[in-house]
């Protein structure tokens, strides 16, 4: 590295002299030329200056067109889609003549608490438990992490798999909002835990020393003075958690089932929005209707973002403050 | 009297005591879940699934390649195939522009276009998967058949590998993008201040010395977008045409592991079903290799 550095440095030093206008020509007696140690540095110097003018321009060229791939889909759903939302969509009940949202939409707001009523909790006490109450190095702690790993990378399929063969036919709920959403409880467990996990590290240990110098004991500081100050972090962390259970079909299908109607109990078949729009899209009938529908759930979508990231500059801006 | 007085005391000192335990217990029985979850997980898969795969012959399940269930033939060697040139295609298309565009982001771009790129990649992370399916049905795939007519003369489908392989590289994008977008950001200034102090220019500086650097959170990314590819089912479903047969080229459908299973186990009996939880099992197998690869290329990120 550094002989390359020197070389380019004094080809560039070199360059400069050569551009004024005396070509050094080192021209042979015998008529051949060989080209000077002048021209051959100068060669490089234009040759590496080239090379990164297309490093450059390649690195330009990615980001464009991966950027371009973003920007399309988004531009391209709006477009078809926005045409299509009729006020019929949003009718109270779900017929083939309407091919209303609305029930598929109220189950998955259903869904949605349903199933963060149960990872919320869970989540947060791990993440209390990991921060707050272990020593560096404890096994459980690793054990407990690697698990948490294992969870977040297994497929929504295997979830959904799980979901049937333990809630649906085990338990024998049958397929219920019930069984998809303890299903999607399980998956989103680990998003919760981490997030919130990353919320609480981040709380200056000055607040638990403060707390505890004051008589605190353990408890009374974890939810009088962590968890408050952590708090934007571990809602971004719901927040997004919410967005994955917006998303989720495969998990679905065989746990919570396709119907499209507002469930009247906690064991009834419900069909989510994204559900709704694969079979929409599967049955090829109503494909205007799923476009719409893709609309809505890419709002849904921003909606969720925007407020996740609006969290989590509340977050850092806390902690630059505090 | 006295008595009571003093085992009132006691009470109200123990009190907190009991609840500071009972707090402790149950923070420490939510954090047990993940793991009671894995191993019911596991327990399931393999209780519904490794009886059938013995029926078949784990030799003859893996290898076969035939899946006709009405006939009790029972081979998932095309799903597998099918998976690994999907998964494959996924990367080719996903690597070099995802590793470009955190490239661009971290060492490239002006803090005004990355408070537009951080949040347009976050959207793309969060599009639901049935969204991308949907775009690859009404586009990717006219545009295939499209081009076939026009270029190969023939008309093809277009529900394919390539439509799958195209699909999913694009939903690998984001993954790629924010892991290696972290490890690039996290490697120390001064290794590329020292190379621009040695006189090489700001694209030689990223591309010998900082991106190298990051290398195995860069890996770490790819390994991430790569489980991602294997797991996903409902956008791939929807392109690839879903025929369980071995596949021959780019342009022929193919089925997927996760398809396989999302496709019958809705009418799935007996051994069929049994053969489907087994391609779980397998599919579960999978991925717990790629996140044994992941954890070790981390772990050696943060040494």
């Amino acid at each position: 590295m550094k002989e390359k550095a020197k070389g380019e440095g004094s080809a560039l030093r070199l360059s400069t002299t050569s551009s004024d206008g005396t070509p050094p020509s080192n021209a042979a007696p015998g008529g051949a030329v060989r080209p000077s140690a002048l021209e051959v540095a100068a060669q490089h110097a234009g040759a590496r200056k080239l090379t990164a003018l297309l490093v450059r321009w390649g690195v330009y060229l990615g980001a464009a067109i991966s950027t371009a791939f973003l920007l399309f889909i988004i531009g391209y759903i709006l477009m078809m889609g926005i045409p299509h939302i009729r006020p019929a969509m949003f009718s109270w009940t779900y017929n083939s003549v309407n091919v209303s949202l609305t029930p598929a939409l109220i189950n998955t707001i259903l869904m949605v608490l349903v199933s963060l009523a149960m990872a919320t909790p869970l989540g947060l006490f791990a993440a209390i438990y990991l921060v707050e109450y272990t020593k560096r190095g404890n096994r459980l702690v690793k054990v407990i992490r690697l698990m948490a790993e294992t969870l977040s990378g297994i497929p929504s399929i295997v979830y959904g798999l799980f979901g049937m063969l333990l809630f649906v036919t085990t338990f024998r709920w049958g397929l219920s909002l019930m069984a998809g959403a303890c299903t999607l409880a399980i998956m989103v467990l680990p998003v919760i835990m981490r997030t919130s996990e990353e919320a609480l590290k981040a709380v200056p240990d000055s607040y638990r020393e403060g707390s505890f110098g004051l008589g605190a004991g353990r408890l009374r500081t974890v939810f009088k003075v962590i968890v408050p100050s952590a708090m934007p972090g571990i809602l971004a962390g719901i927040i997004l958690s919410i967005g994955r259970v917006v998303g989720e079909t495969a998990a679905l299908m065989f746990t919570a089932g396709t119907v499209a109607e507002v469930p009247t109990s906690a064991f009834d078949s419900t069909r989510t929005l994204a559900v709704h729009m694969y079979v929409l899209a599967s049955e090829g009938l109503h494909l205007n209707e799923a476009y719409a529908t893709a609309v809505v759930l890419l709002v849904i979508v921003v909606l969720i973002n925007t407020a996740s990231a609006a969290l989590a500059r509340k977050m850092t801006k806390g902690q630059s403050g505090g | 009297m006295n008595t009571m007085n003093t085992m009132n005391t006691m009470i109200s000192h123990r009190l907190p005591e009991f609840k500071e335990t009972s707090a402790r217990i149950l923070f420490m029985g939510a954090a047990c879940v993940c793991i009671l979850a894995v191993v019911l997980i596991c327990l399931f898969l393999l209780v519904n699934g490794v009886p059938a795969i013995a029926e078949i012959g784990l030799f003859e399940f893996l290898s076969g390649t035939t899946w006709r269930p009405a006939s009790s033939q029972y081979g998932i060697a095309p799903m597998i195939v099918g998976s690994l040139y999907v998964t494959a295609g996924a990367l080719i298309i996903g690597i070099p522009f995802g590793l470009l565009t955190a490239i661009y982001m971290a060492r490239f771009a002006s803090p005004r276009v990355l408070r537009i790129m951080r949040p347009a990649m976050e959207l793309l992370a969060g599009i639901p998967s049935v969204v991308y399916g949907f775009f690859g049905l009404m586009l990717i795939i006219p545009l295939i058949r499209l081009f076939s007519e026009k270029v190969l003369g023939a008309g093809v489908p277009g529900m394919s590998i390539l439509a799958a392989s195209l699909l999913l590289g694009i939903m690998v994008l984001p993954t790629i993008i924010t892991v290696s977008y972290a490890s690039l950001k996290a490697v120390p200034e001064s290794y590329y201040e020292g190379g621009l102090a040695l006189g090489a220019n700001h694209e030689r500086c990223v591309f010998k010395l900082v991106v190298p650097a990051a290398g195995s959170g860069i890996m770490a990314g790819i390994i991430l977008g790569m489980g991602r590819a294997v797991g996903e089912t409902m956008a791939v479903i929807m392109v690839i045409g879903n025929q369980p047969r071995m596949p021959t080229g780019l342009l022929e459908g193919a089925r997927t592991l996760t398809g396989n299973i999302v496709l019958e186990m809705g009418y799935a009996a007996d051994l069929h079903r049994g053969a489907l939880i087994g391609t779980a099992v397998v599919l579960f197998v999978f991925i717990l290799l790629i996140n044994v690869l992941f954890y070790l290329l981390s772990r050696k990120v943060r040494s």
